[in-house]
């Protein structure tokens, strides 16, 4: 499965111990110029982690918006246009904003020290990327102060609603997002670099962490699809501003392959979402199970199926749009193929924590929840795969139930474990433990509290992205609004605890738990700014 | 530094990496674009979404299957700010498959000005815009007409007699779309058709 | 402590199962053989998903408890067992095999729309659907009947809020009907639940579904494709009668539309069309241009003091007939007859203080439509 990767020369010789890839030493900027001029993947790591937070509390701030409005039945606090503009931005800065940019701020941080290489491939490069993101992202935010306000059609801004029926807005918004979508390519182009190139002496591809062997194949599918994105919305930006009829039936265009286009992007971008996860989570368990990752090398090759498959699949958005027998058949069909080698992760992850020796750190604690929540999510996702019954669920609650499930305890809480996880190795503390449980628990129980309810409400009946809705749903919006409230004022406590363990709290040996066995824990803790400028020798992992 | 670091082979390599990972890129931005006129040839070899053909096509002489008869309706639909009704007094027509027959429509501008349109055709079910041969249309073409004028168009059309034996019911909507003076793709194909009509 | 929060958790779970499977929980078991056929897929893959989390869930909960650190449990060494691995991969295929027939043969069924006895066109406009029976002469609007009052919380909330219209589709139970779908503007869905029909309306194409109902009745759905302000406003209901009622139905509608045109002969007065006029705008105007006229600007120009329409009376008649192109403004001369428009033109132009005192006779209208 490996065999579609370049060949990897590893050089055998060590490099100098001065010699930064990057040829240059770190200039000692201080105050707001170091960090805008840095080129050092751990600072930038850090900026990208930080941006993603702030952009995940400005999201959350909307969702809170959205489910104070839905509280109760009746329109009470929004007026309608408002409320599309928070589920468009609430999509869009969560997608883009929170969840992608924290898997690159976790790649930056820790590809290099679980591969053994001194920094990033391209150095600037990474500082350039990153600094594209808050660009972008004031961009698409001040469009809430423009005439006609904010995009309002939804991420998945389906044409001809988000061309001619668009607000004026919209040009801002296509540029947003090329910004947003070029910083992921240059920021793919540089893990895939770096992974390939810059592995320790003796590190076969076989013996990355499985984290690194992830984003590996995320990066791929960013390459893949990013510039497709990029081509859905150089298409909109000529149909609203040049007149031509890509998308516009009166021209000859096709609404329907926009669908198309954009969930042949969108398919495979939901697995950019989740991908890194499954690594987080397949370091994490071995680690506070105190054995082996149960079936590495089928870990990988189920990852790379999955990868492959999300090109095969992206017409299950459309089972409703009038596609013909054998496409929705075909979709139907290769859609369910995903279950088994998502299934195999998850049996692996499960084979691994049996007759293991366990404990639960805050970092464990959530990538358990993430196994089993996510497994709850990997249901319905199945559900949704059988087309006729899409018919039913299509656009519902319920779709919103499950990709809040993979997606919230699934990308989230594995991004929030690694965090936990890899803290100690960051600052040189270990979080604060009770402070970290509460949060654990309160998300968890918030997070099914906000979005199980979803289910029922969908299955019911209730269409999503409505302000308002009939009264048999209100039950079920009532307990979602209020886990949602509880949710969001629990992510606050992750602040504190992130603010605490940044300044101080109980110091963190180099290897700051007990189970961890990849290259980072031979590290200090806190990591020094340059690590691995002379590369560790790896040992073939034994099998 | 041991080595210069132009010849360090990690840096060689970097350098082979970021080229070919270019490259791809490259490729996809322009196989986004590919994908539209893909999607249309597509559409048109399996009829994915009732899309018929722009142009005249030729009769298929294979004789009429006089045993089945299928109901071919036709459906006018004009859009918001055309003044412009497009008519037939055929709503529906009993047909072999096989069997040549002609519909006629009418155009009419009912606006105080000239103005240009276009009839865009949708056929269902989809899998019969295979089967629906138009001999003679005005599918796509651009119409312009005078404040008031008229203009009658024939429509002739055959089913195939492969038409699969479940489809009894053929739906030929038309949907009369304004030609906006910026529409450059528009006008584009609509030179076209008119130089194949 | 831990295990009293695994008991509770648990016990919360098993509580709930019964009560997935209640009404109103769950998704309708419907009227029609398609809807029930995809209630009982939906039901089985629930069930096979609950099996395979009852195991997957119990191993994970068992190793949690039975090998956990601080009771001292040592970790053992395996890590690899490739024939393990290989039955986890086909075991759940031959799983999804299983699931895979049963819904081949309904999805074969939901594309057979042929034989049907009658074929009803449904166009999406923003923010109302359009129902044609082809054929019948007989075509209208059905638009949102909850009042803005009840919305804003002005009113109490009857029982059917926002899934009430002022005309719902009325099929006749027990013949087979062809639904053809399509949009006048943005993408929308037609759904009723009950139905087990949700199809996309796409501009400028056309979809078919299809529809038998076992049991008269009246259904009740909604848009569900985002369609832009008002898609929560965008009601789809239904009401199913026996054949015979239905024909009678039909009937009266077609005779209604020429008694319609009746009132076409004669001069009307300027309060009658000002009260039609008031009725008319209130059901389809009023979502937009607000009941007062202020309309929402930009999308929704204002009506009231609006200097080009008190001026330009053509151009006035114009847009209610024919509409605007790429805008929200719909043409109205299919859906609304003579006299609806030139009632509704004459109150737009004499109401919130236009006071042009302009009276628009359907008979002139009826003409401009004409030719």
């Amino acid at each position: 499965m490996a065999s579609h990767l370049p060949p990897t020369s590893t050089p055998q010789h060590s490099q100098p111990a001065s010699a930064g890839l990057a040829g240059e030493a770190h200039a000692p900027y201080r105050g707001l110029r170091r960090w805008l001029l840095t080129t050092n993947h751990k600072e930038i790591g850090t900026l990208y982690l930080v941006f993603s937070l702030s952009m995940f509390f400005i999201g959350g701030l909307f969702a809170m918006v959205i489910r104070a409005e839905l509280f109760q039945p009746g329109l009470q606090l929004v007026r309608p246009e408002f409320f599309n503009q928070m589920t468009t931005m609430h999509g869009l800065i969560m997608v883009f904003g929170a969840v992608m940019p924290a898997f690159v701020g976790l790649a930056n941080w820790m590809v290099p020290l679980q591969i053994g290489a001194p920094d990033m491939a391209l150095p600037r490069l990474n500082n350039f990327s990153f600094w594209l993101l808050p660009v972008a992202f004031a961009i698409l935010l001040a469009t809430l102060v423009m005439p006609g306000g904010a995009p309002d059609f939804g991420w998945t801004f389906y044409a001809p609603l988000s061309t001619t029926y668009a607000p004026p807005s919209t040009t801002f918004f296509i540029f947003s997002l090329h910004l947003a979508g070029i910083s992921s390519i240059l920021g793919a182009i540089n893990i895939i670099a770096t992974i390939l190139n810059l592995r320790a002496p003796g590190m076969r591809m076989m013996d990355m962490p499985l984290f690194v062997w992830t984003w590996l194949i995320t990066a791929f599918l960013l390459i893949a699809v990013m510039p497709v994105l990029a081509g859905v919305i150089t298409m909109m930006l000529l149909d609203i501003n040049f007149g031509t009829s890509f998308f516009n039936a009166a021209g000859g265009g096709d609404p329907v392959l926009f669908q198309h286009l954009f969930w042949f992007f969108g398919h495979p971008e939901v697995y950019i979402m989740i991908l890194p996860a499954f690594g987080i989570v397949s370091v994490i368990i071995p680690t506070f199970a105190r054995k082996r990752l149960f079936g590495y090398a089928s870990m990988v090759y189920a990852t790379a199926s999955i990868a492959i498959l999300s090109f095969l699949v992206w017409a299950h958005h459309m089972f409703i749009v009038g596609l013909p027998l054998v496409a929705e058949l075909f979709f139907m069909y290769s859609t369910m193929l995903i279950a088994v080698p998502t299934g195999v992760k998850v049996f692996n992850w499960v084979t691994t924590l049996f007759r293991g020796s366990i404990s639960f750190e805050p970092p464990m604690l959530f990538a358990l929840a993430f196994v089993v929540l996510f497994t709850i999510g990997g249901f319905s996702g199945l559900m949704l795969a059988i087309a006729p019954a899409d018919f039913q669920y299509h656009d519902t609650y319920f779709v919103v139930a499950h990709f809040h499930y993979v997606l919230v305890p699934g990308a989230v809480f594995a991004i929030m474990a690694g965090v936990y996880y890899w803290l100690p190795k960051w600052t040189g503390h270990y979080p604060h433990l009770r402070l970290s449980q509460w949060h654990f628990w309160l998300s968890v129980i918030g997070v099914n509290l906000t979005f199980f309810p979803m289910h029922f409400a969908g299955l019911a009946g209730m269409p999503r992205r409505i302000p308002d809705y009939a009264l048999q749903f209100a039950d079920f919006n009532m307990v979602t609004s209020l886990g949602g409230f509880l949710f969001g004022a629990s992510q606050l406590l992750f602040v504190v605890v992130v603010v605490r363990c940044v300044r101080g709290g109980e110091r963190a040996p180099a290897k700051a738990w007990e189970g961890a066995e990849d290259l980072e824990w031979s590290l200090p803790s806190p990591a020094p700014l340059h690590t691995f400028e002379t590369p560790p020798q790896v040992r073939p992992r034994e099998s | 530094m041991a080595e210069p670091f132009e010849r360090d082979p990690r840096r060689q390599g970097v350098r082979r990496t970021v080229a070919r990972t270019v490259a791809v890129l490259g490729g996809m931005f322009v196989f986004a674009f590919a994908l539209v006129p893909l999607y249309d040839a597509f559409c048109q070899v399996t009829g994915l979404n009732g899309k018929t053909a722009g142009q005249a096509q030729s009769l298929v002489h294979a004789g009429v299957d006089t045993s089945r008869t299928v109901t071919v309706q036709f459906v006018t639909r004009g859009s918001p700010g055309l003044p412009w009704r497009l008519e037939t007094d055929t709503r529906q027509l009993r047909v072999h498959p096989g069997e040549r027959r002609e519909v006629h429509f009418r155009f009419r501008n009912q606006g105080a000005e000239a103005s240009r349109a276009r009839a865009v055709p949708s056929v269902s079910p989809s899998e019969a815009s295979l089967h629906l041969r138009k001999l003679s249309c005005f599918c796509f073409q651009e119409q312009r007409l005078a404040a008031g004028e008229r203009l009658e168009a024939p429509l002739v059309f055959q089913l195939t007699p492969d038409l699969p034996a479940d489809v009894r019911t053929v739906t030929l909507v038309y949907t009369l779309y304004p030609v906006a003076a910026s529409g450059a793709r528009a006008e584009r194909d609509a030179v076209g058709e008119g130089d194949r009509a | 402590m831990r295990r009293l929060v695994w008991t509770a958790s648990g016990a919360a779970l098993a509580g709930l199962a019964p009560m997935v499977l209640a009404n109103g929980w769950n998704m309708p078991v419907g009227v029609t053989d398609v809807s029930r056929e995809i209630h009982s897929l939906h039901m089985t893959i629930f069930w096979i998903c609950v099996v395979i989390g009852v195991i997957v869930f119990g191993a994970i909960f068992f190793s949690l408890f039975r090998y956990r650190h601080s009771r001292g449990h040592k970790a053992a060494h395996f890590h690899e067992h490739t024939a393990v691995e290989v039955v986890w991969t086909l075991i759940p295929l031959l799983i999804l095999v299983a699931m895979a027939v049963p819904a081949t043969a309904t999805l074969k069924s939901m594309y057979d729309a042929s034989d049907a006895e009658l074929d009803v066109m449904i166009t999406g406009q923003q923010w109302r659907w359009r129902y044609e029976y082809l054929g019948e002469d007989v075509a209208f609007l059905s638009n949102l009947a909850t009042s803005r009052e009840a919305i804003e919380g002005r009113q109490a909330k009857g029982e059917h809020y926002l899934l009430e219209v002022d005309e719902p589709l009325v099929l006749p139970t027990g013949r087979k009907v062809r639904l053809l779908l399509t949009s006048d503007d943005v993408v929308h869905s037609w759904w009723v639940p009950d139905l087990a029909v949700k199809q996309d309306a796409v501009p400028g194409f056309v979809n078919e579904n299809w529809v038998e109902i076992d049991e008269p009745g009246v259904y009740r759905g909604q848009c569900a494709e985002l369609c832009g302000r008002n898609h929560g406003f965008m009601p789809a209901v239904v009401r199913a009668v026996e054949p015979e009622r239905f024909d009678a139905w039909l009937a009266e509608r077609q005779a209604a539309a020429s008694e319609a045109a009746l009132g076409l002969d004669r001069e009307w007065g300027m309060a009658e069309l000002m009260e039609k006029g008031e009725a008319v705008y209130g059901t389809i105007c009023a979502s937009c241009h607000q009941p007062d006229g202020s309309g929402s600007p930009p999308a929704f120009p204002a009506l009231a003091g609006n200097q080009a329409l008190i001026d330009d009376r053509r151009r006035h008649i114009e847009t209610v007939v024919n509409g605007v192109a790429g805008s929200a403004m719909p043409a109205f001369r299919g859906t609304l007859n003579a006299i609806e428009l030139a009632a509704v033109i004459t109150y737009e132009r004499n109401a919130w203080g236009n006071d042009t005192g302009d009276v628009v006779q359907p008979s002139a209208i009826a003409e401009r439509l004409a030719d």
